[in-house]
């Protein structure tokens, strides 16, 4: 055991002393970071368009428009539509529309309204101003046949569709786009940390194979020491690798990226985070402009979750999507199903490392061991997050355990029944178990193999040698 | 065995292996003396290296046993055997200090003791200013050096060295074999795996030979030469030589410049080198006569040659 420690160690020193190392866990984080404030400053630079409101025909049309989440709509100078169209081609900021309500429009004919703009007007912004025109004329209509605006505003539908997860404590509410989005950053994160971390084991392997040092090695270790010695001494580099992520990214998105951003934009997103610095939480201010769709209002939770929706014209906190997500069951689970198909697929690409001389030679034996690790990738897509999470063949993906670690991460965030997580989880180890002990049978041959033509039939041999 | 005053270090006992289509070793028996320089020979793909990985426990063997003074082989027994391979590495990008203090520990040699020793052994192979360097900037000799200390860097009763001059100058090889003679001396005992003939003449005390998976000679060096000897003297004179006699052969003969010649001739049984001297005093003037040792190099060539036909035989037969 105390090999085991041994090798542990070398492993994991000699790659976390690697410049190599600090770069990447230095660089990824800060490319998270400006990838951040870069979406945020286009986010925000850009805001809702605005668009002037030229109104000739004295209803009111232009004061009861209201704003959405895209469109800003301003009052155009007063006088003819000429001049208007000389303000809105100088206007500052630029405008993106003027619309034109023209002296001979009426309540009960509503004609001529025209959008004028410079080149074509995209379609959605079309409809977004014919419905806001739609909802003021209906505004006035109610007006006219003398409904109090107290009664209109009462009258107006506030449609909120709340997906209720039953499963949690509390009936919390679920945010599909945040659920969904955690689904794509965990599986992703395993997959390639299982494909990147597992070549390293193998490259590890045949360079202690082609350095000849193999031999000395196992005079001094069993082979299945020195195979666990690496596979375990990189998982740490792995471990330490999200430690420092984690911690800079959490460091960039809610220390540095408030103070970049706070400016003139408020930052509410960064206040749902419980860490959130004093400065962040104290600039945070309430959603604006509007009303946010569907998930602001009148939900069981609205006040902690009208964070957690990034808003136009803010930075959003990847931190605040965290919430009301089953995060307890999430890390644990992702720190598991990470390290048992680390485990299960680090053994595999060991046993490769193992038989070939060289690198080329590796490519065939890769094949069907990188495929069930991209197909249960591809496949859990399809079926766990475009799909049903909770079906059948979800069920069986993240039961098997070539494709659990990927499959179970993914169904995670949607929640899943504890008896599939501890079955599953009980198939991974056994899993991995049954998979390191082959891999290990292969090892102990492949290491002392040298200059041999490896097929697939000579790999199998090995398994049944005697030791 | 061989030796009867000092006792084996290590014994093999009716040592067999087999990998899948190739026997490596068909019952090899043979003792290594304690504080002894033991020559492993026999030629490419005999079974040394099998015998080898059996001792140093890379695999086992499929039956017989190996007595590591008088016990069953077992990882205890990991920390007092030092090896060198023939295939020889390092890891490259370890520094040479961290990478000698690794290997010393994981031969069982606790870290503060392993420092003391690094210190020292670097000093005396010239190596201390290169142990904060990564091996890769070694030169090749410098690595070869490396690898010796970390071979013998935990007082191992028993060292495994795989034909160790390849690849060293003539001084480092020089300075190695000074190094393993001082272990000998300080009561080490080394297993020298080889096929140059010229260092196990030089250096070893005993020797097994392994041909086609099979021990076919062993012994002291000193006996095994007495035991191949042929009755065969070495004469140079002047005068001329003519043998017709029926106690005498010549095996070879050589006219030089001025008369002079070289003879090599055979005794036959029951004829003394007196007679012979007798003979030849009568016939021309000897300046020189000796008897004719074959070297370890003759002897392991007409082992080899006498050992193929019955191993081939029989390798036909299975």
């Amino acid at each position: 055991m105390d090999k085991i420690w041994l090798i542990l160690q070398r492993e994991y020193l000699t790659r976390v002393r690697k410049k190599s190392f600090l770069v990447i866990s230095l660089l990824a984080p800060l490319l998270l970071g400006a990838s951040t404030i870069g979406v945020g400053m286009l986010n925000s630079a850009s805001g809702p368009d605005i668009v002037a409101v030229h109104d000739a025909s004295g209803q009111q049309v232009a004061s009861h428009l209201a704003d959405t989440e895209d469109i800003h709509f301003v009052p155009a100078p007063a006088g003819s539509l000429a001049e208007a169209q000389a303000a809105f081609q100088k206007a500052k900021p630029k405008q993106a529309a003027l619309l034109s309500i023209p002296a001979s429009f009426g309540l009960d004919s509503a004609k001529g309204i025209q959008i004028l703009a410079k080149g074509n007007v995209p379609l959605k912004r079309r409809e977004t101003i014919s419905k806001a025109v739609n909802k003021a004329i209906g505004e006035l209509k109610m007006a006219r046949s003398g409904l109090q605006q107290a009664t209109i505003d009462n009258l107006q539908a506030k449609v909120d569709l709340a997906a209720i997860n039953l499963d949690e404590r509390g009936g919390k509410r679920n945010d599909v786009g945040a659920t969904t989005g955690m689904a794509y950053v965990l599986s992703i994160l395993v997959y390639m940390f299982i494909f990147i971390y597992g070549v390293q084991v193998m490259r590890g392997v045949s360079e202690e194979k082609s350095n000849r040092i193999m031999e000395v090695m196992i005079s001094s270790v069993k082979p299945f020491q020195l195979m666990m010695g690496k596979i375990l001494g990189i998982a740490g580099v792995v471990l330490t690798q999200f430690a420092l992520w984690l911690t800079l990214s959490w460091a960039i998105t809610t220390v540095v990226l408030p103070l970049v951003m706070k400016t003139d934009k408020p930052v509410a997103a960064a206040a749902a985070s419980p860490t959130a610095t004093a400065g962040a939480a104290a600039t945070a201010s309430p959603a604006a402009p509007g009303n946010s769709p569907a998930v602001a209002a009148a939900s069981p939770s609205s006040s902690e979750k009208a964070a957690a929706t990034p808003q136009p014209g803010q930075p959003f906190s990847i931190w605040s999507m965290l919430d009301g997500l089953p995060i307890g069951s999430i890390i644990g689970g992702f720190l598991f199903f990470f390290f048992g198909g680390y485990l299960l697929y680090s053994a595999m690409f060991a046993a490769i490392g193992s038989a070939v001389d060289d690198q080329t030679d590796a490519q065939q034996f890769m094949f069907p061991v990188t495929i069930p690790l991209i197909l249960s990738y591809i496949v859990s897509i399809n079926v766990i997050i475009n799909g049903d999470p909770n079906g059948s063949l979800a069920f069986w993906l993240s039961m098997i355990p070539v494709t659990s670690p990927i499959a179970m991460v993914m169904r995670l965030p949607f929640g899943v029944p504890t008896w599939q997580l501890l079955l599953s989880g009980a198939l991974l180890i056994a899993g991995f178990v049954g998979t390191t002990w082959v891999a290990a049978r292969i090892y102990r041959v492949g290491i002392l193999m040298y200059g041999k033509k490896v097929t697939y039939g000579e790999l199998s041999k090995w398994m049944f040698y005697k030791g | 065995m061989q030796n009867p005053t000092s006792r084996p270090i290590l014994e093999a006992r009716d040592v067999r292996k087999q990998y899948a289509a190739h026997t490596a070793l068909s019952g090899v028996s043979l003792a290594v003396p304690e504080g002894s320089i033991f020559g492993l020979l026999g030629p490419n793909g005999a079974g040394k290296t099998s015998l080898i990985r059996i001792i140093t426990q890379i695999t086992g063997a499929d039956s017989g046993e190996v007595l590591f003074r008088g016990e069953r082989l077992n990882p205890s027994h990991i920390g007092q055997i030092g090896y060198l391979p023939e295939e020889r590495g390092l890891y490259k990008k370890m520094k040479v200090g961290e990478q000698l203090l690794y290997l010393a520990q994981l031969r069982g040699l606790p870290r503060t003791e392993a420092v003391q020793r690094i210190k020292g052994w670097l000093e005396r192979l010239d190596l201390k200013p290169w142990a904060q360097k990564n091996v890769e900037d070694l030169s090749k000799g410098m690595q070869q050096k490396v690898q010796f200390v970390a071979t013998v860097l935990h007082q191992p009763s028993l060292i495994i060295l795989d034909e160790p001059f390849s690849g060293f100058d003539p001084i480092n090889a020089n300075l190695i074999k000074d190094e393993i003679l001082r272990l000998r001396d300080e009561g080490a005992t080394i297993i020298f795996s080889t096929h140059r003939m010229e260092s196990v003449e030089e250096m070893c005390d005993s020797i097994a030979l392994i041909n086609r998976s099979r021990k076919v000679l062993d012994g002291p060096v000193s006996q095994i030469k007495d035991q191949f000897k042929t009755n065969t003297y070495e004469v140079e004179g002047q005068g001329r030589l003519l043998v017709v006699h029926p106690d005498f052969e010549v095996v070879e003969q050589k006219e030089r410049a001025n008369d002079h010649f070289y003879a090599r001739i055979q005794l036959h049984t029951g004829t003394t080198p007196n007679d012979l001297l007798r003979f030849l005093i009568g016939q021309v003037q000897v300046h020189a006569f000796r008897e004719r040792i074959p070297s370890i190099n003759e002897i392991f060539i007409q082992r080899v040659r006498e050992t193929m036909p019955e191993s081939l035989i029989e390798e036909t037969a299975s």
